[in-house]
C-alpha cells in the first residue's frame, strides 16, 4: 500500500502575523515558516502505518513556491521515503491545489492521501474535501485516530458533539487533527539522510492545471485592537455594569 | 540506550558570524574537510540580535566578492550623529571630535540575522553540514582529558526528566576539533573556561545587556544611512550605557539600549530604562506614529582583551563572543567574532594538515589586525568604571591623542555579579507605566520574540540551591531577577502570604542575563529542547 501525504509551507505558528502596510497580504520576509502543524500528524500517522507493515511507501508532497521543498525535506526526514515538489509561485487556493493533487495521485496511484485538516494560514479546510470530489473517493475529515482494517479504515472524527467514528474504503482521503498522534523529532541520522532522498521537481504548468486564483483579495486588515477590561470589587457593580454599560442584561 | 556517534573532521557549536566564517574559511583551505555545524535555534538567525552597524573588514577577506552574490548588506552609512541627553534637553558632540574608533562612515547597518542566513548558504554550498534546532548540550572528554566532541540534547524528556513517547536520544559528534562558537556566555564554553583554567590570570569578564526593537516609522522621519548614538539619560553618571538607532531600509528603525551588566543598584530595571529612554523628547518624535515590529534582548561582552580567555585548549577552540572578543568603543563585534572564526580555521587547517598545535592559534591571533584592535580599544571600558564623564574625558585622551597606545593597562575589578549593593541602602526607582504607543510592558515585548517552548520539558534555568532566591536574594537585594530578565522570566509570587520564586521558563529569549548577574551565581542556564527559544526575524 502506497501513502500519499500533503504537505504545506505556512508562517511559523510562533511567529506574530503582521499586516503589509498597504493592506496588500502578510509579511512573509524574514520570518519563520514551518510545515503547517497538522499536516506533521498525517505524516507521523502515514510513517506509522509503514513501520507497522501495512504500508510500503510514503510520499510526501508540496504545492508553492521553491522553498516549499524544505518542508517537503522535513517530511523526509521523519520517515516518508520520497517527495515531491510542484512549484507554482504566488498564492495557490484549496481548488488549483487538489487539482495539482489529482493528478498527482493520477500518476502515483496511491491507496491513502492524508493530509492537515486545514493549514493555519488561510484556514480554508477544503482541499482535501475538493481532492475527494474531484477523485470521487470516499473522505474522513478531522480524524482524531486512524484503523486500517483490510480495505477498510475506521476513523475516529473529532466533531462539534464529541467523536464521529465512520468507516470509509479504500482508497481514502484522510484529513488529520492534531489529537491524532504525537509527530516525532526529526533526528539528526535522519536529517542527514533526508538529504540523499529524490526530490522530484515539477511545475504545475506541466500538469495541465491553472492555478490562476479565482477570489480576488481586496484588502487585509488587522482585527481590531481589544480593549483593556476593568476590575470590578463586587457582584453588585458587575451586575449593574452588565446592565447598565455592556447592555447584555 | 547506547547514544550514536557521527565523526567528522570539524564540529563547530553555534551558527553566529564567528562559527560559520570558521566554517567557510575551513572549506576554502581544504574542500576535503568533513564539517558540522550545530545551532541551537530552529533556523540559522533565529537567535541572533545586534544592532547592527557592520564592518566589512573581516568580511572582504573571507567572501571578497560579497557584493556580487547578493549579500543582505545593503544600507551604507550616510549620517552619523552624537547625542548627549540630559532629562529634557538633548547636545549633539560633533562627529568629527569623536574618536575614529566611533566613526562609521565606510559601515553599513545590516541585520545580523540575515548575514547569518546568508553565510550559512554560503556555507552549505562548500558542502558544511548544518544542523539547526540541534543544541550541543555536553561536552566529550578524551581519555587524556582533551575534547572530542560535543553531544547534542536527547529529545522528548518531559519535565520529570522521563523519556516520552517521542523521545529520540541525541548523538555523539566526535571532531578532530571543536570549535565553541555559542556566542556571549556559551554554556559550555562557560564549563571549558573553568575546566581549562582558560582565563587564569586575566580580569573578570564584563557584560551588558542589549536590547532592541524594530520599529517601522513616518517617512518623514526616516533618513536611510543615519546613525545615531546617545549617552546620558535615563542613566546615571555611575551606570554605564547607551543607545543606537539605525535608519535602516523599508523605513525601519533600529533602536537598541546597552547597559553594563556592572550596574549597582538592583532596583535597576535595564527593560524598564530602555523603554523610559524611549520618552525622552529627541527619540520619541522619531517614533512616533511608527509601529514597533520586534523586540529582543541579549548579554553581550564588554571585557576586551584584559578578560579574553585563552581561546585554545587541547582538542577545542573557543571564538567569537564565546570568549570575548567584542570591541566595545567601537561597539562592534560582528567583525571580530569573523575574523577570531577565520583565524580559528587557519590554525586548524595547520593542525590537521600538518600536525601543529592547536596552541599555533595564539601565534595567529597576536599578529593579526583583530588583536592589535582589542588591545587598543582596552583602556576604554574601564575608564568608564570612573563614571561618564571621567570617562569620556579619558577616552577622549587615550583614542584621540594616543590611539590605544598608552603604556599601561586598566583592570577591570569585579564580576558583574559581585557590584549589587543591599537593596535597604540604594535608591528604589519609580519607573513610569508603559503607554502601550512608545513604551511596552514585559509580556506584549515577549510576545513579539516568538519564543516558544516545548510545553513539559525540562526547566531550563537550575537553581543550584532552590531555596536561595527566598532566602537571601529577596532579603538583600530585592531578588533582582525580578527586573533584569528582559523577559519577565523571574516572579516573586505571594502564597498565602508566603513568597515564591516562579521561574516562567517557556518565556527565556535566551539572553544569559540570568546566568552572569545573579549576585550568588545561583542560576544555571542549560539548553532547552532544540529549536526552543526565540523566532527573530531580522533582528
Amino acid at each position: 500500500m502506497k501513502i500519499l501525504v500533503a504537505v504545506k509551507r505556512v508562517i511559523d505558528y510562533n511567529v506574530q502575523i503582521r499586516v503589509k502596510e498597504d493592506g496588500s497580504g502578510i509579511v512573509t520576509e524574514n520570518v519563520k515558516m514551518s510545515t503547517n502543524p497538522p499536516d506533521d500528524n498525517a505524516i507521523e500517522e502515514a510513517v506509522k502505518i509503514k513501520e507497522s507493515g501495512k504500508a510500503s511507501e510514503v510520499i510526501a508532497v508540496s504545492v508553492g513556491e521553491e522553498k516549499a521543498q524544505e518542508t517537503v525535506r522535513k517530511a523526509l526526514a521523519v520517515g516518508a521515503d520520497r517527495g515531491i515538489l510542484v512549484k507554482v509561485d504566488g498564492i495557490v487556493e484549496p481548488l488549483a491545489v487538489s487539482k495539482v493533487l489529482q493528478k498527482i495521485v493520477e500518476k502515483e496511484k496511491p491507496d491513502l492521501v492524508f493530509m492537515g485538516k486545514q493549514a493555519i494560514d488561510d484556514d480554508c479546510n477544503q482541499t482535501g474535501q475538493m481532492l475527494a470530489a474531484l477523485l470521487n473517493w470516499p473522505q474522513a475529515t478531522f480524524a482524531s485516530k486512524i484503523e486500517l482494517k483490510d480495505k477498510l479504515l475506521e476513523v475516529t472524527r473529532e466533531v462539534d458533539e464529541g467523536l464521529e467514528i465512520i468507516e470509509v474504503n479504500i482508497p481514502a482521503i484522510v484529513t488529520c487533527d492534531l489529537r491524532l498522534n504525537e509527530p516525532r523529532y526529526a533526528s539528526l541520522p535522519n536529517i542527514m539522510k533526508a538529504k540523499k532522498k529524490p526530490i522530484e521537481q515539477i511545475n504545475a504548468s506541466d500538469l495541465g492545471v491553472d492555478t490562476k486564483p479565482r477570489i480576488e483579495q481586496i484588502k487585509v486588515e488587522e482585527p481590531p485592537k481589544r480593549k483593556a477590561g476593568i476590575k470590578v470589587a463586587t457582584v453588585e457593580e458587575l451586575v449593574q455594569k452588565l446592565k447598565n454599560e455592556a447592555k447584555v442584561i | 540506550m547506547s547514544r550514536e556517534t557521527m565523526q567528522y573532521d570539524v564540529v563547530i557549536v553555534g551558527g553566529g558570524p564567528s562559527g560559520l566564517s570558521t566554517a567557510i574559511r575551513l572549506k576554502q583551505l581544504n574542500s576535503n574537510l568533513s564539517i558540522c555545524l550545530l545551532e541551537k535555534a530552529s533556523e540559522i538567525g533565529a537567535h541572533i540580535l545586534s544592532g547592527n552597524v557592520f564592518e566589512t573588514k573581516a568580511l572582504d577577506e573571507l567572501i571578497p566578492n560579497w557584493k556580487e552574490l547578493n549579500s543582505p548588506i545593503k544600507t551604507k552609512v550616510t549620517k552619523e550623529k552624537f547625542l548627549f541627553l540630559g532629562k529634557t534637553k538633548s547636545f549633539s558632540w560633533p562627529t568629527w571630535l569623536l574618536p575614529s574608533v566611533q566613526q562609521n562612515h565606510k559601515n553599513y547597518i545590516i541585520s545580523l540575522a540575515n548575514l547569518c542566513r546568508w553565510l550559512a548558504e554560503q556555507a552549505e554550498a562548500l558542502g558544511v553540514e548544518i544542523f539547526p534546532g540541534f543544541p550541543a548540550s555536553e561536552v566529550l572528554y578524551n581519555d587524556d582529558g582533551s575534547v572530542k566532541g560535543v553531544a547534542t540534547q536527547d529529545m522528548g524528556i518531559d519535565k520529570e526528566g522521563k523519556k516520552k513517547d517521542s523521545f529520540e536520544p541525541g548523538i555523539d559528534l566526535v571532531g578532530k576539533v571543536t570549535v565553541f562558537a555559542e556566542g556571549c556566555r556559551g554554556h559550555l564554553g562557560k564549563k571549558l573556561i573553568e575546566k581549562f583554567n582558560l582565563n587564569n590570570g586575566k580580569d573578570p569578564q564584563q557584560y551588558g545587556i542589549g536590547f532592541k526593537e524594530i520599529w517601522e516609522i513616518d517617512e518623514k522621519n526616516h533618513e536611510e544611512g543615519l546613525v545615531m548614538h546617545t549617552a546620558g539619560w535615563p542613566l546615571d553618571n555611575q551606570t554605564y550605557g547607551g543607545s543606537f538607532i539605525y535608519h535602516a531600509e523599508n523605513k525601519q528603525v533600529f533602536l537598541g539600549y546597552v547597559i553594563g551588566l556592572d550596574y549597582k543598584n538592583p532596583h535597576l530595571s535595564p527593560f524598564d530604562e530602555f523603554q523610559r529612554f524611549k520618552t525622552h523628547k529627541a527619540i520619541k518624535k522619531i517614533i512616533e506614529g511608527g509601529k514597533r515590529i520586534s523586540y529582543g534582548a541579549r548579554a553581550l561582552i564588554e571585557g576586551g582583551i584584559q578578560s579574553l580567555p585563552k581561546m585554545f585548549m587541547p582538542g577545542a577552540l573557543l571564538i567569537g563572543c564565546d570568549a570575548g572578543t567584542l570591541n566595545m568603543p567601537k561597539i562592534k563585534g560582528s567583525h571580530t567574532a569573523m575574523k577570531s572564526g577565520m583565524i580559528a580555521a587557519e590554525s586548524i587547517n595547520d593542525h590537521i594538515l600538518s600536525g601543529k598545535d592547536l596552541s599555533i592559534f595564539e601565534e595567529k591571533f597576536k599578529k593579526s589586525w583583530l588583536y592589535e584592535e582589542l588591545y587598543k580599544a582596552r583602556n576604554v571600558k574601564p575608564s568608564f568604571s570612573w563614571g561618564l564623564i571621567l570617562g569620556i574625558i579619558f577616552t577622549g585622551i587615550d583614542q584621540i591623542l594616543f590611539r590605544g597606545r598608552l603604556p599601561f593597562t586598566l583592570k577591570h575589578k569585579h564580576a558583574d555579579h559581585e557590584t549589587l549593593k543591599p537593596a535597604n541602602q540604594m535608591p528604589k526607582i519609580n519607573y513610569p507605566k508603559p503607554d502601550n504607543i512608545i513604551t511596552f510592558d514585559k509580556t506584549s515585548s515577549v510576545y513579539l520574540t516568538g519564543t516558544n517552548h516545548t510545553e513539559n520539558q525540562p526547566v531550563h534555568l537550575q537553581l543550584k540551591d532552590p531555596n536561595l532566591p527566598i532566602s537571601y536574594t529577596l532579603e538583600q537585594f530585592d531578588e533582582p531577577a525580578q527586573r533584569y530578565c528582559p523577559a519577565g522570566v523571574y516572579e516573586i509570587q505571594k502564597e498565602n502570604n508566603i513568597n515564591k520564586f516562579v521561574i516562567n521558563s517557556q518565556n527565556c529569549i535566551h539572553c544569559k542575563t540570568c546566568d552572569i548577574k545573579e549576585p550568588s551565581q545561583n542560576i544555571i542556564w542549560v539548553t532547552p529542547e532544540g529549536g526552543g527559544g526565540p523566532k527573530y526575524g531580522n533582528m
